[in-house]
């Protein structure tokens, strides 16, 4: 893992060159710009935010002369730097890897949280701030952009550096991103709680969080690239074909999705630019491919490197890997318009959403068959290394959302599936399935790499892991697939005179043990997590296990039984 | 691979694989969306359809802050069951007013599409208040502080000019008179022709059963009563509404 660089071309973190100088004053010139807009704001939340701003871009001044002044004082006294810019830049990736740990754990506790109030409605308390409709938004932005963004934007900065064998991009740049990303989940998921909203879904925060979204995720295409153009290897590693589609995909449907109109430019409120039909085909076509891109092309180059690292094989078939790559990204693009079966739609993009949403199970196998694949001749780490048990398992997930999804889409079945928990429960198969297990693979990898163990704290505790949220997972979509069905039919029956036999509330009713069910569901998957951040921290305060001795390897203990 | 084309020129080439991506996912979205603003029938043409009073619109923009939108629909198929329990399917028109469409994409609630009109201004203060008091099965969320709330609209005027600059047919006089129109919706025997004439088939009373204020529970039942009464379908035949 040893890096070559040329010598003397490093400058070593934390000096101030001239473009360091310009972040510094820009932060200071948009804390000016925020603290005027918040003595000017035209309601709370819009000054709550803008002095959120403020201090983020202030304490990021300070964290810049504070780098500034360690560097200096080090090179002042001939003291070696803990990093001197030629090796990996693995700090922000370490900060991602902690991120994503914390993000996961507070959006599993949301999704846990309003799961029971939608078995119990008494414990939304009455309230604005805590009720289900502010809530829903916060747990899906915190799953889907602050634990899979951070998991997303860490491994990326960790498979681009090792791939292209070349330092990360940039001194602040990196840093910008992550702490501009954080910034953008807290104004975000603050904005949710009081009251702040562009009702698109997972398109949720208003305006000017967008317009932040969009500046760090520019920066970070911009670390991306240029780390990929100063690569000491000939080929771009198929692992970086899938960030980069996932980061420029994701600016292009952010961008386009977004746009609005602020009431004025100190208040919280827009309104979305386009109207009606064609606001809602722009949203899905933003919602599906949030999913599509962020979701699945971002993982699937999480998935490209950590599995074949971890199971030590090459990637199974690298023309596989070109077809289904250019196919998924081509193909993915159409499939909106699944999510608005018989609506005022025009029914030729209906059939067009559904004809791609089929044609997608494809490219989507595609990925699953290279992932599954590369482990021929290693499959027996699965029964030794619950690491590669969850990754393995993270891809048959996805195997077979990426089938159910399809089926989905199909009309005859939409018509019984759509605005039913059967929805619910086929994105949370990919999501605890695919996204979970994939960064949590991805992270039980990462961290002691990153922090030089030798191996985790312990793997036997990854098994738990494993096993209680796999569980979790198989009571949520089961609970999800019996309710979703079930009030699909309750919706449609007749009876024996022709009219519609249930009562919208009864079959609310219905759904009471179900959902029930699928908060213990969640509560174990939830558990789960906590057992790998005790894991984790254990691993980075350098402890192992007792009862799992390091000289003796797991597989190694397996070869001394005596054969029969 | 050929003689004439190799992948790895794409591999070895970071800013032709950004390109070449970036068109690759830009074709199908093109495809899809630019028609609907184009072909005229996407939006059926229908009379009735009008925008939003300012108090209606003050209404919506709570049901947006509560995220009402994450359990109810507002978007009926045209699905026979679908039909026959929330009344006709929904038209593109219904919404072309919409900045930000309520289509939804979950019925944890039922359908609110045509709610307006189904239930009093009564049942919908008792709902709010305690969903379960009216719907025993509900798991809606009670929101009784709405009641309490004044309705806050010091912004209406430009929340109507917004709208207006994303195509709303919002007037300049219909803005300056955002405020008197709101106030005159929400309060009893008040000077109403203005407010009809901008806003036709507009109610006009106060909704919360509280004269002296007018809150946000006033601006919610008004938008809730108003959905989908605008347009009468008894004067159209369905190949009117063909797309």
């Amino acid at each position: 893992m040893a890096i070559s660089t040329a010598p003397g071309t490093a400058t070593p973190p934390g000096i101030m060159t001239s473009s360091a100088w310009a972040v510094l004053v820009s932060l200071v010139a948009g804390a000016f710009l925020f603290i005027a807009i918040a003595a000017n704001a035209q309601d709370a939340p819009m000054a709550v935010h803008s002095w959120l701003f403020a201090f983020a871009f202030l304490a990021g001044v300070m964290l810049i002369g504070q780098r500034h002044m360690t560097v200096s004082e080090a090179l002042a006294h001939n003291r070696p730097l803990a990093d001197d810019g030629t090796g990996y830049a693995d700090g922000v990736v370490k900060a991602g890897a902690i991120a994503t740990l914390f993000w996961g754990v507070a959006g599993f506790l949301v999704g846990v949280v309003i799961a029971f109030q939608l078995a119990f409605p008494a414990l939304n308390f009455d309230t604005d701030f805590l009720n289900f409709g502010r809530l829903r938004p916060l747990h899906t932005s915190a799953v889907i952009f602050a634990f899979g963004g951070n998991a997303l934007i860490a491994t990326s900065f960790y498979v681009v550096q090792r791939t292209s064998r070349a330092r990360l991009a940039g001194d602040i740049a990196p840093w910008f991103v992550f702490w501009g990303y954080q910034l953008f989940i807290v104004i975000a998921a603050t904005g949710y709680l009081m009251g702040v909203t562009q009702s698109k879904e997972y398109a949720e925060p208003e305006w000017y969080a967008d317009i932040w979204l969009t500046i760090v995720w520019v920066v970070y295409l911009l670390v991306f690239l240029a780390t990929l153009a100063k690569r000491k290897e000939p080929h771009i590693y198929v692992a970086n074909w899938f960030y980069l589609a996932f980061i420029v995909t994701i600016a292009m449907l952010h961008i386009g999705n977004n746009l609005a109109i602020p009431e004025t430019l100190t208040s919280s409120k827009s309104y979305a630019l386009f109207p009606g039909v064609q606001d809602a085909l722009i949203q899905w076509w933003y919602g599906h491919n949030a999913v599509g891109f962020f979701l699945t092309a971002g993982f699937l180059g999480m998935m490209y490197y950590f599995v074949p690292k971890r199971a030590e094989r090459p990637v199974y078939s690298y023309r596989l890997s070109i077809v289904h790559f250019w196919s998924l990204i081509f193909i993915y693009i159409w499939a909106g318009p699944h999510h608005l079966h018989f609506t005022a739609l025009p029914d030729w993009a209906q059939t067009l959403g559904m004809t791609f949403s089929i044609m997608l199970w494809m490219p989507s196998w595609g990925g699953m068959i290279n992932g599954l694949m590369t482990l021929s001749g290693a499959w027996d780490k699965l029964r030794t290394d619950p690491v590669i048990r969850m990754l393995v398992v993270s891809v048959a997930f996805y195997g077979m959302s990426t089938f159910e999804g399809p089926v989905m889409s199909i009309k005859a079945v939409n018509s019984l599936s759509h605005y039913t928990d059967w929805t619910i429960g086929h994105v949370h198969s990919g999501a605890l399935g695919w996204v979970g297990f994939i960064s949590f693979g991805a992270v039980y990898c990462l961290i002691p790499w990153l922090w030089k163990r030798e191996r985790l704290y312990s793997l036997a505790l990854v098994s738990w892991h494993f096993w209680i949220a796999t569980i979790g997972i198989v009571l949520y979509i089961t609970a999800m697939w019996v309710s979703g069905i079930l009030q699909g039919l309750m919706w449609r029956a007749y009876d024996a005179q022709g009219f519609l036999e249930y009562s919208f509330a009864e079959t609310v009713a219905a759904m009471h043990p179900f959902y029930v069910i699928r908060a213990l569901g969640g509560l174990l998957f939830l558990a789960g997590a906590l057992i790998m951040v005790y894991n984790c921290w254990m691993t980075i305060k350098g402890r192992y296990r007792e009862s799992e001795p390091l000289s003796v390897p797991a597989p190694a203990r397996a070869a001394a039984q005596p054969a029969e | 691979m050929s003689k004439r084309f190799s992948h790895e020129k794409i591999e070895k080439n970071s800013i032709l694989l950004l390109v070449l991506t970036l068109v690759t996912v830009a074709i199908g979205g093109l495809v899809e969306i630019v028609p609907t603003f184009l072909i005229k029938s996407t939006i059926e043409d229908v009379k009735g359809v009008r925008p939003y009073s300012p108090l209606e619109l003050a209404g919506r923009n709570i049901y947006l802050r509560e995220g009402c939108y994450n359990c109810h629909s507002q978007m009926i198929r045209s699905l026979r069951s679908e039909v026959e329990r929330y009344g006709h399917y929904s038209l593109a028109a219904e919404s072309k007013y919409d900045h930000p469409f309520q289509w939804g994409s979950k019925r944890t609630g039922p359908d609110l599409a045509r709610v307006g009109g189904k239930y009093s201004d009564e049942w919908h203060r008792l709902h709010m208040a305690d969903p379960r008091a009216v719907v025993p099965e509900s798991v809606m969320p009670g929101y009784p502080f709405l009641a309490k709330r004044p309705l806050d609209y010091r912004n209406i005027e430009n929340g109507l000019r917004a709208l207006a600059v994303a195509g709303v047919p919002y007037s300049e006089e219909a803005i300056a008179n955002a405020r008197a129109d709101l106030l005159a919706q929400a309060t009893p025997d008040a000077d109403t022709d203005g407010l009809m004439q901008r806003y036709p088939k507009a109610q006009a009373r106060d909704f919360d059963g509280n004269p002296k204020m007018i809150s946000e529970l006033d601006a919610l039942i008004a938008y809730m009563q108003m959905l989908g009464t605008l347009v009468d379908f008894s004067a159209y035949e369905h190949a009117d509404l063909q797309q």
